[in-house]
Parts: structure tokens; C-alpha cells; sequence
């Protein structure tokens, strides 16, 4: 879903939006949807909405919003949950399905500001039909040696997959991640499961709590 | 209200529902868990809870001792800033006023803070007189890492981000300091009936 916001003011990689839905009864519906482009982007913003089936916002956007619409919507929201160029690295991004998007605009901000920090991404789909931005990420990584790309696909793998395809655990964090001398910066993001197993694993693995930052996504994530 | 979405009609709720729901929330049936960091994992040997600040006496209890305490319990409506509102939540906790009995001060205003250095602030009005506890139980079980355990404040008629999890005390201060999240924008007060959820609201 892509936004023309002529007075925008800009946000940090990481940052969302609220969406408010008005009826002509007045009757509103809010949700919040993270910012998938990068801010160095300021006359569009990109969101990536997840159609939830039983939703009450995200089919109204994904099937009736047509070009031309006007959307009221409040932000840039959350400043916690940010990366910018000045904070540094390493960065290891963990995602889980729809978590990828914020992380997403950390990985597009450091592409658009032509930072080289070494950014390594571990993403967990269900299926390869499944991963959001594939071809992007291929694209970005041909590109750019600074940046590492590892999948692991959990319920269905084509035929001659020879990448992960289990759960995200402490030895694919360990093969994939920094080591904690390295002092990376973790963001993890997607569902509360994985987000709290990821989280965790990564302070057992001897990472600063503080460092790891977290961010629920999902029908039930915020 | 002047802006209209087009083709926008949204899903009705009945009206004994929608009047318990402040506005811009939506219900849920399960519990969603929110937080900016790793779930802090303190053992009970290692835990305490202090009253510190502006007071004549600190107090502190250890895990024994805080539940050695009187307890409530409350069935209360929670509402979080993220939009979903969860209704008749059953906790078992200690009345703040159970806690600060006895605490001569001055103070106008606590800071709740927590294992994981989660901060947040509130007028020392609205966890007292009846209206917040430190809560260890959830639907009757020990209340959970993820949503706060081993014990959580429970400030149920703010933003649920006042609710902290993971407390480890108050401080009792002269003066309103934003905690965590009211530093990065979020309301000094969050009161979900006003729809403060961000500063400036």
C-alpha cells in the first residue's frame, strides 16, 4: 500500500502508523501498521498489510482501498524499536513471517543511505510462497556483501531445498547470528512465540539483554 | 467526526459491549503479549519489592514475604494502547494501599520499575484508594513471564503500558518524569476512556 504524504515529517526505519477507518456513521476502527519504507523515501510511505481473513481493517484495505483514496492515519508512531545509521552494528534482524516488515525499512534505510554496516538477516516463513520481499532481498544481496540473507522454511520446502526448514533454535542462531563479542544489535520481530523463543535463546547464548530489541507482529501483535 | 473513509462500514458490535469498550479499541478472546525487550527471568530467592523515594522509611519485601501480605482479588476490563481491550480479566494481587501503609510522604507521583529497566509513571492518586495492585496471579495461576511474573503492577484504568510488567518497586517522586515509553511519545497520563495514547492527546 503505497502513500503520497506531501507534509510528512519523516520517521525512523522501525517506526508505524495508526490507520483510522471512518464509517458514515462515524463508527472507527484503528489498527497499526509498521512502515516498510525507508525514510531516506519521504514523499511515499510504503505499508505492508497482512489480510487477515476474520479482520476488521486489513480486508477493507487490502480489497476495497482503491488509488485515489484519502486514508487518515496518525505517526510516525514508536521510537524504540528503530534503527538509524548512527546506532551502528552489527545488525542481526530476526524475523518471523509479517515481522519482516520493519525490518524490512532498516534493511532499505541501509541500502538508501549506502551504509556498510554488516547486517546479517535470519527470516522464518512457513514457504518460500510465503516470504515477503524475496526478490528484493535476492536482489540486495547480489548487490551488496555487506548484507547476508538466510531463510528457513518451516512447514513446506520445494523440491531441492537445501536451507534450513525447522523452527528458528539456539544452533541456527549461533550459525547465522554474531557472536556476542561482536556486540550486535538484534531486532526481532513476528509473532509472540518466536519473538519470546528468539529472545530469550539470545540472551542464554550470553547476548546484552539491551541490546535486543523486540517487537511483536501479527493479527494479535499490535 | 469529518473525514469518511469511502466504503468503509466496519463491524458492528452490540451495544452493552461496545459501551464497555473506550473508543478506538477493538475486543479480543486471547492474550496478547507486548514488550521491547527480552522477558526478564528473575529467580524468587533474587526477587524483592521496594517502596523508595521520597519517603521517611523505604520499605522492602521478599517473595516470602510480599506473599505473606493480604491479597484481592479483581475482575477488571484492560484496555492496551495497541488497540485491543481484553474484558473481565481475573487477578490476584496486593493492594498497592496494602503496600504503602504506614509511608509518610510528600510525593505526587510513583515511578513503577522493573527487572529489565522498564520504567513507567503515574500520579500517586491513581494507585491508591482502591484503584491498583501488584498482581502474581492470572485467571487464577501464577502469573507468567511473558505477561509479567513473577508479579506485575495492575493499574487496569490506564493504558495497559502503566501496567508494568515485571515490577520490581515504586518510586515515590516530587514531580511527574516520563518512564519508558512516555519518553518516546506516549501519553504522561493514558487515560483509554480520553484516548490518551500519545502525547499531545
Amino acid at each position: 500500500m503505497v502513500l503520497a504524504v506531501p507534509d510528512w515529517p519523516g520517521h525512523l526505519a522501525g517506526q508505524h502508523v495508526d490507520v483510522r477507518l471512518t464509517a458514515e456513521d462515524g463508527y472507527q476502527a484503528q489498527r497499526s501498521y509498521s512502515i516498510a519504507s525507508p525514510p531516506d523515501d519521504n514523499e511515499r510511505l510504503v505499508l505492508t498489510v497482512e489480510r487477515l481473513d476474520d479482520g476488521e481493517v486489513s480486508p477493507y484495505l487490502v480489497d476495497e482501498l482503491r488509488p485515489g483514496d484519502r486514508l487518515e492515519f496518525r505517526g510516525p508512531i514508536g521510537g524504540y524499536f528503530v534503527w538509524d545509521a548512527s546506532m551502528g552494528g552489527p545488525l542481526f534482524l530476526v524475523a518471523g513471517g509479517s515481522g519482516i516488515c520493519p525490518l524490512m525499512a532498516m534493511i532499505r534505510h541501509r541500502a538508501a543511505s549506502a551504509n556498510t554496516v554488516p547486517t546479517r538477516l535470519l527470516y522464518s516463513s512457513r514457504s518460500l510462497a510465503d516470504v515477503i520481499y524475496r526478490d528484493e532481498l535476492d536482489r540486495q544481496v547480489a548487490m551488496d556483501g555487506g548484507l547476508h540473507v538466510v531463510h528457513t522454511l518451516t512447514r513446506a520446502q520445494p523440491e531441492g531445498w537445501n536451507g534450513h526448514s525447522r523452527r528458528i533454535d539456539a544452533e541456527m542462531l549461533e550459525e547465522v547470528g554474531w557472536a556476542p563479542a561482536e556486540r550486535p544489535l538484534a531486532f526481532v520481530c513476528g509473532p509472540t512465540p518466536l519473538v519470546e523463543a528468539v529472545a530469550r535463546t539470545l540472551v542464554d547464548l550470553g547476548h546484552e539483554a539491551r541490546r535486543v530489541k523486540t517487537e511483536r507482529f501479527g493479527p494479535t501483535g499490535g | 467526526m469529518s473525514f469518511v473513509t469511502r466504503g468503509f462500514r466496519g463491524r458492528r458490535r452490540d451495544e452493552e459491549l461496545g459501551a464497555r469498550l473506550p473508543p478506538g479499541q477493538y475486543l479480543v478472546n486471547d492474550f496478547p503479549v507486548l514488550s521491547a525487550g527480552p522477558t526478564p527471568r528473575t529467580p524468587l530467592s533474587q526477587w524483592s519489592l521496594s517502596i523508595t523515594g521520597e519517603v521517611d522509611q523505604p520499605k522492602r519485601w521478599s517473595w516470602e514475604e510480599f506473599r505473606a501480605l493480604p491479597t484481592e482479588t479483581v475482575t477488571r476490563d484492560i484496555h492496551c494502547v495497541t488497540k485491543w481491550s481484553k474484558l473481565d480479566t481475573v487477578w490476584e494481587g496486593v493492594s498497592v494501599d496494602t503496600l504503602l501503609a504506614g509511608v509518610e510522604t510528600a510525593a505526587g507521583y510513583v515511578t513503577a520499575f522493573s527487572d529489565g529497566g522498564y520504567t513507567t509513571n503515574l500520579p500517586l492518586e491513581d494507585v491508591t484508594g482502591g484503584k491498583a495492585w501488584v498482581a502474581f496471579a492470572y485467571d487464577s495461576q501464577p502469573l507468567e513471564p511473558e505477561h509479567g511474573g513473577p508479579a506485575r503492577l495492575l493499574v487496569p484504568h490506564l493504558y495497559f503500558w502503566k501496567s508494568a510488567k515485571w515490577v520490581r518497586g515504586l518510586r515515590l517522586m516530587a514531580a511527574d518524569a516520563p518512564g519508558f515509553w512516555e519518553t518516546y511519545g506516549y501519553h504522561m497520563y493514558g487515560d483509554p476512556w480520553r484516548e490518551q495514547r500519545y502525547s499531545g492527546d
